[in-house]
């Protein structure tokens, strides 16, 4: 292989990417953050919603006190003697799951959506992206507000709202990205060999309109995750069973006026690491894949 | 002009008209109002009486005509939990949120505005950095946490601020608002900054890069070559045409200041509509759900109608495209 072939562009974003030490520095943030959510079981000193592991006279204790056995509590507990460390990375998980799921379901509606639109126009063009237009015309929090009050609590209806809210975001930025590729010789070289629309649409479109596609999802995933997080913390997203970071926060609120910060404190510090160092990621990639900004 | 502005109208109208059924369905459709507005313990008799008397036996477009029928005459139905008309419970709890979002909204301009002036003007600088840093951090900062920080820090460990509730109120032509009184102040500082951080970030960011591109301009270039003053270049030529997109966001900006002042409301315990939203939700009071969500919906509408116009008559641009297609 010669040293040209070599300089593939996955290459070239990630020497790119390098250039900004903050965006390294996010990217390692990241990488711990989801390396301690994967390895929760591991890594926590209790099982936090294992009863038995748990004793009311550890509740609400300070950041650094011992238990009644010996073990220490580094960031304390919360009323009913958890551990808020290994709370927090349970709840990391729940959280990160969460915001994950529901970017690549919607990643996969929007996209599908979005792809019709372009490719076939008229009619169905109009309809899709008329219903999208108005659904952005709303802040997300109030649509998926509203669909939370229809639907009840859990898991599955937050992740369900989180993809209502998002799928808009990216059938738009496909479609134009799409109309753009459609009209390139490729696909019009295409066409004539007689391909089918599926495999013009798939394997010939899709892969050039991916660029923008993933800064945009980089940074819903933050926003979902804060969305969720605000939801739970309004108590109109995950039930007290699948206890999320928000939800870890709304138990602390109140405490809070009583002193006892670190319930609340704690698990919010992991929520904001988590979308910042995302958010960090997210604009250097904006940068690098950009192809208006490339030298 | 007028062509544009009657089609536009239309528009709205015909979206209001789609929102008030998916909201009825949504709200009185899905799950079972028969359970929520019907004594557990009536017999079956009392039920069906019930039943007739709620019109829940009536087919579903018929319960939608009688809804839309009632909604056009501002009849929204009556609070299950305070038995008094929903849109007036609404319409009561509406200056306590305008208020709280058009000082948030303020704060987010004067400081804005500014902040993204200077580091448009010195990017490289370590002020213009920070600037920037700061404002990804206001990004990623969840606002309800940051309530709660905020009361932490003034409320509790420093009691210099109260943590809750909106304080006494004066009356401004008729409308009880806040502002007027110092005691009042003391209570809508801390929610006004919380709500105004988001919208902040947003401010610094998009005055930032306005500035940036406009100063490569050649009119800039100009001014600065016909031996103008740094501040008239900066205060007449850059900033005049940054302002164009920056009121265009600040207007659409508006309404989602709104539906944020609900979680900001909720920490707070700012007795504005957003709080009476959640607690109507915990509660099933579903009349007072479907108004906020009709009158949401309606002022959304109607803003980005005037954000619309307005940006057809400062754009000609855009009226030409839209009325083309």
């Amino acid at each position: 292989m010669t040293s040209a072939a070599a300089e593939t562009p996955f290459r070239r974003i990630a020497s790119d990417f390098a250039d900004s030490r903050i965006a390294v520095f996010g990217l390692a943030l990241l990488g711990l953050i989801v390396l301690m959510a994967i390895a929760a079981p591991l890594i926590s000193p209790q099982n936090p919603y294992d009863l038995a592991q748990l004793d009311v006279v550890d509740g609400r204790l300070p950041p650094g006190s011992v238990s009644a056995d010996g073990a220490t509590f580094w960031l304390g507990t919360d009323d009913q003697g958890r551990d808020m460390l290994s709370a927090i990375f349970y709840g990391l998980r729940i959280s990160l799951s969460v915001g994950v799921a529901s970017t690549v379901l919607a990643l996969a509606l929007g996209l599908a959506l979005g792809l019709t639109a372009a490719y076939f126009g008229g009619k169905i063009e109009t309809l899709i992206m008329r219903i999208a237009d108005i659904q952005l015309s709303f802040p997300a929090i109030l649509i998926a507000l509203i669909l939370l009050a229809v639907l009840g609590q859990g898991m599955l209806k937050i992740i369900a709202a989180l993809v209502a809210v998002q799928w808009a975001y990216y059938a738009r930025t496909v479609r134009s990205a799409a109309l753009v590729e459609k009209r390139r010789e490729y696909v019009e070289a295409a066409r004539c060999l007689a391909l089918t629309p599926a495999r013009i649409v798939f394997r010939h479109i899709l892969p050039n309109c991916l660029p923008p596609l993933i800064v945009v999802a980089t940074v819903q995933v933050a926003a979902a995750i804060a969305l969720e997080a605000t939801l739970s913390f309004l108590g109109l997203g995950l039930p007290i069973t699948e206890p999320s970071l928000g939800l870890l926060i709304a138990n602390g609120y109140q405490y809070l006026l009583s002193g006892k910060y670190w319930i609340s404190f704690f698990p919010g510090i992991a929520l904001l690491l988590t979308i910042f160092s995302i958010n960090l990621v997210a604009d250097q990639l904006r940068d690098v894949i950009n192809p208006r900004l490339q030298r | 002009m007028l062509v544009y502005v009657i089609r536009r109208s239309l528009q709205a109208l015909l979206v209001m008209f789609v929102m008030s059924i998916l909201v009825f369905v949504g709200v009185y459709a899905i799950g079972n109002p028969i359970d929520i507005l019907i004594n557990p313990l009536a017999d079956q008799i009392e039920r069906e009486h019930a039943i007739a008397a709620l019109g829940l036996d009536q087919p579903m477009w018929t319960q939608y005509a009688k809804f839309l029928a009632g909604a056009l005459h501002g009849d929204l139905g009556r609070s299950f939990v305070h038995s008094t008309p929903a849109l007036g419970l609404i319409l009561e709890r509406m200056p306590a949120t305008l208020e709280l979002a058009l000082i948030a909204m303020l704060i987010a301009i004067l400081l804005g505005i500014p902040l993204g002036l200077w580091a448009g003007l010195k990017p490289h600088s370590i002020a213009g950095r920070s600037i920037m840093a700061g404002s990804i951090l206001g990004f990623s900062l969840p606002t309800f946490w940051v309530g709660l920080m905020l009361i932490m820090v003034f409320s509790v460990m420093l009691g210099w601020l109260p943590s809750n509730g909106r304080g006494p109120t004066k009356d401004f032509f008729g409308v009880p608002v806040s502002f007027l009184s110092l005691e009042g102040w003391r209570h809508l500082i801390l929610p006004a900054i919380n709500l105004a951080l988001f919208k902040l970030a947003l401010l610094i960011r998009l005055t930032r890069s306005g500035t940036r591109e406009a100063l490569l301009q050649d009119y800039v270039k100009f001014a600065r070559a016909k031996g103008l003053s740094n501040a008239r270049v900066i205060g007449v030529h850059v900033l005049r045409n940054i302002l164009i997109p920056i009121v265009t966001i600040i207007g659409l900006e508006f309404g989602s200041v709104i539906a944020f002042a609900i979680v900001t409301e909720s920490v707070f315990a700012w007795p504005g509509m957003g709080k009476l939203l959640i607690d109507s939700i915990n509660l099933l009071d579903r009349p007072v759900i479907v108004a906020y969500l009709l009158i949401t919906v309606f002022m959304f509408i109607v803003i980005n109608l005037l954000v619309d116009l307005l940006y057809s008559m400062l754009d000609p641009r855009v009226r030409m495209a839209d009325s083309k297609g």
